[in-house]
């Protein structure tokens, strides 16, 4: 069993939606980010997806564009976001860690050698939001291969129709995006989201988890009757912005995000209460 | 013609260029780009669709646009014989107003509501609002806050066509920024929304799209030329940003081995400068960005520069696929061009042929005048004058103190 699977099992035990966190590596800075890295598992993250920041993140809003800044401004590269992973195994052997981002300083880097490193650096999946299942040679089947699972996004545009060549090679846990939109959205119709959960969960045994626009205790709770994952990611790094002073981390920083995952895994916990 | 060794044949069922191309997008969009494609190939068999653009093309942009032999500048460099394609005199002031009439029937016939667009220099800006004020359909052009501020006079004839202009403030301010904007626009607005894209880069179908628009530019040349000298220029130049008057110019000389064809790139300070320069395919490294895989300016990590350009409509740190895959396959020769060399381009074009070319193209004149001289003056080379340069005046003024 992978970290990624056994975690989905033992929220599902526990009659629980899993809680995904999404920071950035290298916001503020590294010591940070590192700090704040390992304080998640204890606040109640189960999963945490790790931002690799890139200087021109299409599919995001705001929030996260200007915490990519920031983690570039400190100097973060890919190979940086491998080290802190590596430091962050040396004390936790089971939370799963699933880096996200885009393409290109994986291409850069070369495939190959990154999905090396990232598997010995103890990474456990990868989501590559500008690789569609179009483009599954270049990345997504070299990273099945090396052991690396390949989560795809789902999102309101990808029909019946075209949702099994979405999930085909589709491992860890299928991220459902509750709304055609950028992260930090706002989500027009809950009821809506529980609905295309049962529609994919029709097409696939994996886990599915939602994310895009889930921002409080209440949100996670509400989508978390359905989802068998919430994910949080917007409203964890605007803390971390608005924590700075000058634009460095002050004692508050790793504090606000530790607060934040506490309330979002109080709301999972009583999702299906 | 068009055979299995041809050049013509691209992009293959992937939207792939040899390595080049592809569709490097969020699953958001997926369904939109094949649905795109769908439309596009059903109209493209069409003839009414066929009928339509070219009524357009010829009551509305004025095409064809002339071939004019540039006499005083012919003798000025002694060389070769100079000669202009007039795409400056189309509607609009540039080459942009062919993809954008196309774009825009296809639009209509997908039943999109909205349009949105992003924008350098304001050419393409304007070609689309121009056309969504003729077929009444509301735009949105994404425009650098940095651009909008250099390019004025654009920026009002956008608002007075009805556009809305959002000026962008992430990164740089610049084309790229505004282009990153504008997807996050569509895939927030997919059911309702036509991302119309003016240059021959972004995911499979755009550049294989844009370049069909844009390639009566070729066609349209090879009659003239044919017509005035009875054979084929012996050298055709083109000034390449994202690629799109270019990859029109070139395309119906691809398989013409005898016609050599150059782009001139955006070599800003110079190609030694770092991050002082725009010209990708000779200052930079294969990638993906916006869609598709092909020449960026990057650092070592993969993130991408900004890039410096005198004019706002070569910077951009991309590039079309279709160049980088003629690029590699030496086919045409990409060369740098500095800002003072298209600013002498465009005095002399300005002094010599009383033409006031937009600074992007000067980047082509002044590639040409490096080829010519040593040309026999039997032999002919022909320039895409892609854009009239008023929207210039201004800020060549500046730089050569006159205001």
């Amino acid at each position: 069993m992978t970290r990624i699977e056994k975690r989905f099992a033992e929220a599902k035990a526990a009659n629980r939606p899993a809680l995904v966190t999404y920071v950035m590596a290298g916001d503020p800075d590294l010591a940070t980010s590192q700090a704040i890295m390992e304080a998640l598992p204890q606040a109640g993250s189960d999963i945490i997806e790790f931002g690799m920041p890139f200087s021109d993140p299409m599919a995001d809003g705001v929030a996260i564009q200007l915490s990519g800044q920031r983690a570039l401004a400190a100097g973060m590269t890919l190979r940086g976001v491998l080290d802190m992973v590596e430091n962050f195994r040396r004390k936790d052997e089971t939370t799963p860690i699933v880096l996200m981002g885009y393409y290109n300083p994986i291409y850069v880097f070369g495939v190959d050698g990154f999905l090396a490193a990232a598997k010995a650096a103890g990474v456990d999946g990868l989501i590559i939001v500008d690789l569609p299942p179009e483009e599954d040679d270049e990345l997504c089947i070299p990273a099945l291969k090396a052991g690396l699972n390949f989560i795809r996004l789902t999102t309101p545009t990808t029909d019946d129709k075209r949702l099994p060549a979405v999930l085909k090679n589709t491992s860890g846990f299928v991220y459902y995006v509750s709304m055609t939109g950028i992260t930090g959205a706002v989500i027009k119709s809950r009821g809506a989201v529980g609905e295309a959960v049962e529609r994919i969960k029709g097409h696939t045994d994996l886990p599915v988890a939602v994310g895009f626009g889930i921002k409080t205790a209440e949100d996670a709770a509400e989508i978390g009757k359905h989802a068998d994952g919430i994910v949080v990611g917007t409203v964890l790094v605007d803390a971390v912005g608005k924590s700075l002073a000058d634009g460095k981390a002050t004692d508050k920083t790793v504090a606000a995000v530790r607060d934040l995952v506490a309330d979002l895994a109080s709301g999972v916990k009583r999702a299906r209460g | 013609m068009d055979g299995i060794n041809s050049l013509r044949n691209g992009p293959d069922e992937e939207g792939r260029f040899g390595l080049y191309g592809g569709r490097f997008v969020a699953e958001t969009l997926m369904p939109l780009i094949l649905d795109l494609e769908a439309h596009y190939r059903a109209a493209k068999l069409d003839p009414a669709f066929k009928a339509e653009l070219d009524d357009l093309s010829v009551h509305y942009a004025g095409r064809p646009s002339p071939l004019y032999f540039a006499k005083r500048l012919t003798e000025h460099l002694g060389g070769a014989k100079v000669w202009f394609k007039r795409e400056e005199l189309n509607h609009t002031g540039s080459h942009k107003i062919n993809n954008c009439l196309g774009q825009i029937l296809l639009a209509k016939r997908m039943g999109k509501t909205r349009v949105i667009a992003e924008t350098g220099a304001g050419q393409h800006g304007v070609a689309t609002a121009t056309v969504c004020a003729k077929f009444d359909l509301p735009c949105t052009i994404f425009m650098g806050a940095t651009d909008v501020e250099r390019q004025m006079p654009n920026v009002l004839r956008m608002k007075m066509l009805g556009a809305e202009v959002r000026p962008v403030t992430a990164g740089a301010g610049t084309l790229k920024d505004a282009m990153n904007e504008a997807l996050r626009d569509w895939v927030t607005n997919v059911d309702t929304t036509y991302y119309l894209i003016g240059t021959a880069a972004g995911p499979h179908p755009y550049p294989e799209m844009v370049r069909d628009f844009q390639s009566v530019i070729g066609t349209e040349l090879k009659e003239q030329f044919q017509e005035a000298e009875g054979k084929l220029p012996d050298a055709v130049v083109a000034c390449v940003g994202g690629g799109s008057n270019a990859i029109g110019t070139f395309h119906a000389f691809l398989d013409d081995a005898d016609v050599r064809l150059y782009g001139a790139e955006a070599g800003g300070h110079g190609i030694d400068v770092e991050n002082g320069h725009a010209a990708s395919m000779t200052g930079g490294r294969p990638g993906v960005l916006h869609g598709n895989r092909t020449y960026l300016l990057q650092d070592s990590d993969g993130q991408i520069l900004e890039g410096h350009s005198i004019s706002a409509g070569l910077d951009y740190p991309g590039v079309g696929p279709e160049h980088s895959f003629l690029h590699d396959s030496k086919r045409v020769t990409y060369a740098p061009i500095t800002d003072n060399e298209a600013l002498e381009a465009f005095q002399l074009c300005t002094r010599l042929e009383g033409i006031i070319p937009a600074l992007e193209s000067a980047h082509g004149l002044a590639q040409l005048m490096k080829v010519a001289p040593s040309m026999g003056k039997d032999q002919s080379i022909v320039l895409c004058l892609s854009g009239r340069g008023d929207k210039d005046v201004e800020s060549v003024g500046k730089y050569l103190g006159l205001l």
